[in-house]
């Protein structure tokens, strides 16, 4: 099993910072903008946008981040052991707003699939947007994101770790599994 | 969690896991489409031996906002009634394809050998059996006690450093031991008060004070929590108490003893309640009254309880050792 740093702390920094500045532009403004991080790195992540955002268009930005969980709303909770739900933190009624969920990894698309059962529980925003920080590929639902930080194509049977300072107390990405010279050897690896 | 039979088997870890579940229970309880899809296609049985409103209707609601199926099946008018024995009622209920069964008993035991029987491989929860225990009760009590000391920064915490005096028919009440092994581990310091005919015989092993004279309680240990119980004529079989208004001077919360509380004090009740016997209107309808608060949140606990016994993976064929499992 080797573990290989794709990106170094710098460049999730810098990953983020342009992200912000593309929800920016494209929603023209920070105004209506609700971000939504989901747990767990989810929820840093969009704290950090927000810093960015704010930081961008000015500290009376009007732009509010939040957390949604998705556990509830799975559709694998009958195949995994419990899931222990996380907290939801709704600063306001989505209706109207311009919604960007914040997730690390974008996989199979499961997850995004959730949270837009969650939303449409909630409320009826104007627009959902999506932003990754690492587009793994694998979709198994018609599923993009708008907002990317990193494109990583990967093996199914690749690990990709994400550690946030907030959540992990390092920061990193690295993809593991499948060592040089193994590739296309199939089953097994993990 | 395969079962919830008992809170003395609960350790703080899970106490409180189920305790933070809840709290996501309840923001879904305030929002607009009060419902969840996370027990789609589940079947919950409510199981009920003994009369009961308010319970069962907090489990059917519980169910209905998580998605389940209810089906709600009472014993008077059904064929226990014409002699059905509760395993032929469980392997009914098995066929049927129950996945969760609430049971109400007035046998101490019954959901555990219901649990244990392999009768039926349906999860159990206890809704009150015989004198034993009521845990959702407990539960509900501890989040609503927690919720009342904390507030939004609730989850995660314990009761340590909490005073709860528990009044009444401590011999009779399953709500009174649930509570007391529930509040023990959450590290509260729990005080029993009841007149000495309806207090049990050797308390040794229970961690807890024993008092008699529930105004010279009041005095030694102010209580931040004080949880007056009902007076059970049903259970009453023997003459406990010489009459009903002797009792209500001596054990019972009146204005008088309401004025004389710590100001912070809150005051409980499971319900549903004797006014002007074990509690006084005015007690009841004060602002530390926390019993419309306790209906509420008893939704949230039993949300929280069903959906930790049903969302996961069932394993089979079932450990009896089975316990909640560390996620992901």
């Amino acid at each position: 099993m080797s573990a290989r740093i794709v990106l170094q702390a710098a460049d999730i920094t810098r990953a983020v910072t342009r992200i912000a500045h593309e929800i920016v532009e494209a929603n023209r403004g920070g105004d209506d903008l609700l971000l939504l991080g989901i747990p767990t790195r989810g929820v840093p992540l969009a704290q950090r946008l927000h810093a960015e955002i704010r930081r961008i268009e000015g500290s009376d930005a009007k732009a509010q981040v939040g957390a949604l969980d998705v556990t509830l709303y799975r559709d694998d909770l009958g195949s995994n052991p419990t899931r222990t739900p996380h907290p939801t933190n709704m600063p306001l009624s989505i209706d109207g707003m311009t919604v960007v969920l914040v997730d690390d990894v974008l996989y199979s698309g499961r997850t995004i699939r959730a949270a837009l059962d969650a939303l449409s529980d909630l409320g009826r925003p104007r627009a959902v947007r999506l932003a990754v920080l690492v587009d793994r590929g694998h979709r198994e639902f018609p599923i993009r994101a708008d907002f990317v930080g990193k494109n990583l194509p990967s093996s199914s049977k690749e690990r990709i770790n994400v550690r946030l300072t907030e959540a992990d107390g390092d920061e990193y990405v690295s993809i593991e599994g499948r060592a040089h010279g193994e590739a296309g050897t199939g089953d097994g690896s993990r | 969690m395969r079962h919830l039979l008992s809170t003395r088997d609960l350790d703080l870890a899970d106490a409180i896991r189920l305790l933070d579940v809840a709290e996501d229970m309840a923001t879904v309880s305030t929002r607009e489409v009060k419902k969840l899809p996370a027990l789609r296609g589940k079947t919950v049985v409510n199981l009920f031996f003994e009369n009961s409103t308010r319970t069962r209707i907090s489990f059917e609601a519980a169910a209905k906002r998580l998605s389940a199926d209810v089906i709600n099946f009472s014993a008077s008018g059904s064929s226990v009634a014409k002699g059905e024995s509760l395993k032929d009622t469980a392997q009914t209920l098995a066929a049927m394809g129950a996945d969760a069964v609430v049971l109400r008993h007035p046998s101490s035991g019954a959901p555990q050998s219901l649990a244990d029987s392999g009768w039926i491989d349906a999860g159990v929860i206890n809704a009150g059996d015989g004198t034993h225990e009521h845990p959702t009760q407990a539960l509900l009590d501890a989040f609503t006690i927690r919720r009342r000391m904390h507030g939004a920064a609730s989850r995660g915490t314990n009761l340590s450093g909490v005073a709860v005096t528990i009044v009444g028919d401590i011999l009779h009440s399953r709500v009174a031991r649930s509570n007391v092994w529930l509040l023990t581990t959450l590290g509260a310091q729990v005080t029993l008060v009841a007149p000495p005919t309806l207090m049990p015989v050797n308390m040794t092993a229970w961690p807890v004070e024993v008092e008699y004279d529930l105004d010279r309680s009041l005095l030694r240990t102010p209580p931040s929590v004080l949880m007056m119980l009902r007076v059970q004529a049903e259970r009453m079989s023997g003459d406990f108490f010489p009459n009903t208004r002797e009792y209500s001077r001596r054990w019972g919360l009146d204005d008088e003893r309401l004025g004389r509380l710590p100001e912070d004090t809150i005051v409980m009740h499971p319900g549903p309640m004797n006014r002007g016997l074990e509690i006084s209107a005015a007690a009841a309808d004060s602002a530390r009254s926390t019993v419309r608060e306790q209906v509420t949140n008893g939704v949230s606990v039993r949300m929280a309880a069903l959906y930790l016994l049903l969302a996961g993976e069932r394993l089979s064929p079932p450990t009896p050792t089975s316990r909640m499992r560390a996620t992901t």
